[in-house]
């Protein structure tokens, strides 16, 4: 499975409680679309550094990083690099 | 045109405090009247400024002997709270009882729960050592996230970011000390038909810096309105020991000293009243940075972070959900 698919499943799993893939767009905004709080991007964060094996530092937890799948999967994209 | 330094000053700083005083004592007096139907009020003081203010309102509203105080300390309690709340009981002359709510929190697994999540972090952990988590990110424009800051016997400092399961379980464990207290509050509301006060201040209220059914549950939140500056101003005024009007805001609820802007707000809470008013009256992250002296782009995330703590607290506030609403209840 992808990456964008692992984190994709993960949100509609875990926050929309909903198998449909087309109730989320993968540039939506987790903060501004209500699907996220503060306390949901904490979670993420201990998803993709349980499930992607990185270390996500205090420096890039930051929207830009971490508040939508597209913005994710190129974050994660970076940090293997 | 005034600037939002000006308008701060001549509304919040310079409210009229004994108009201020006159309205939350006639509107509490209405309240126990047609609304809630008791005949007095608790209080739980702790010796902070929310809660002796909102203590010394009550005894100002219907007297001191329609008032029943509680002081309601376990072993995190700082030393001078206790002295502080005795202080003011005996200033406003009020029939009071103590409860050390610590043997209640050792065998609900309080403490245990905390610890066993400190250690996960820090191993070497244990007893006598001290403790307290800090909040980063806001100002930054980062997600919130938590320090975990412990102390040794010896008085070095360690600090490391919690994971977020140790982070969840220290405040739900911490969590518990709110609640016994409210449920102890509320033994005390019953046995004698009087209404419990919540003491939350407006930046508090506002801000979700709560705990759901814990010191958020109240029947009456008589300085909810009141922005933290005006609080103090109103113990100067309502005559409280100079010891409450002085005291240090903390959380009281860490062993180690915590202020309340190192756990959840942004900054300290005179430039968080600005903050919270300004966004509130509609400044711009420029008027907002001119006004508190800090970057525009810090302004842009206090402001961010005003709006996010409200929709992640949002919950706090609300009833409970229902499928169907029950409207024959919409009294």
């Amino acid at each position: 499975m992808s990456a964008e698919a692992q984190i994709r499943n993960y949100i509609l799993e875990n926050y929309l409680f909903t198998d449909d893939q087309s109730a989320l767009d993968s540039g939506d905004s987790f903060l501004d679309k209500g699907i996220l709080d503060s306390t949901g991007i904490l979670e993420v964060i201990y998803f993709l550094e349980d499930e992607f094996s990185i270390k996500v530092e205090d420096t890039e937890m930051v929207p830009e990083n971490l508040d939508s799948v597209n913005n994710i999967v190129a974050f994660i994209g970076r940090k293997s690099q | 045109m005034q600037s939002f330094s000006e308008r701060y000053e001549a509304e919040v700083l310079n409210f009229d405090r004994e108009q201020a005083a006159q309205h939350i004592c006639e509107t509490m007096r209405e309240l126990l009247r047609s609304k809630l139907r008791k005949r007095g009020l608790v209080v739980a003081v702790s010796g902070g400024i929310d809660s002796s203010v909102s203590a010394a309102l009550a005894v100002r509203a219907i007297g001191p002997k329609k008032c029943f105080f509680m002081q309601l300390p376990e072993v995190d309690s700082a030393e001078d709270t206790q002295s502080r709340s005795s202080q003011l009981i005996q200033h406003l002359g009020v029939e009071s009882t103590q409860h050390n709510i610590a043997s209640t929190l050792e065998a609900i697994g309080c403490y245990d729960a905390r610890d066993e999540a400190i250690k996960k972090t820090f191993p070497e952990y244990t007893d006598g050592w001290k403790n307290k988590i800090v909040i980063k990110g806001g100002i930054d424009g980062q997600v919130n996230h938590f320090m975990l800051v412990v102390q040794d016997p010896s008085g070095n400092l360690q600090e490391k970011r919690l994971d977020l399961r140790e982070y969840l379980q220290i405040v739900a464990a911490t969590n518990y000390k709110q609640r016994i207290r409210k449920t102890i509050e509320y033994y005390h509301a019953d046995r004698l038909n009087y209404a419990v006060v919540g003491t939350p201040n407006r930046l508090e209220y506002d801000q979700g810096f709560f705990v759901k059914n814990g010191d958020g549950s109240a029947d009456v939140k008589p300085i909810a309105h009141l922005y933290k500056t005006q609080v103090y101003a109103l113990a100067k005024h309502l005559g409280l020991p100079d010891s409450i009007c002085d005291a240090i805001p903390t959380t009281d609820t860490y062993s180690l000293p915590q202020g309340q802007d190192e756990f959840y707000f942004a900054l300290p809470y005179q430039e968080m009243d600005k903050a919270l008013w300004a966004h509130n009256h509609g400044a711009t992250a420029h008027e907002l940075a001119e006004m508190l002296g800090i970057s525009e782009d810090q302004a842009k995330f206090v402001k961010q972070d005003i709006d996010n703590k409200r929709k992640t607290t949002h919950y706090l506030h609300a009833k409970p959900y229902l499928i169907d609403p029950i409207t024959e209840l919409d009294l």
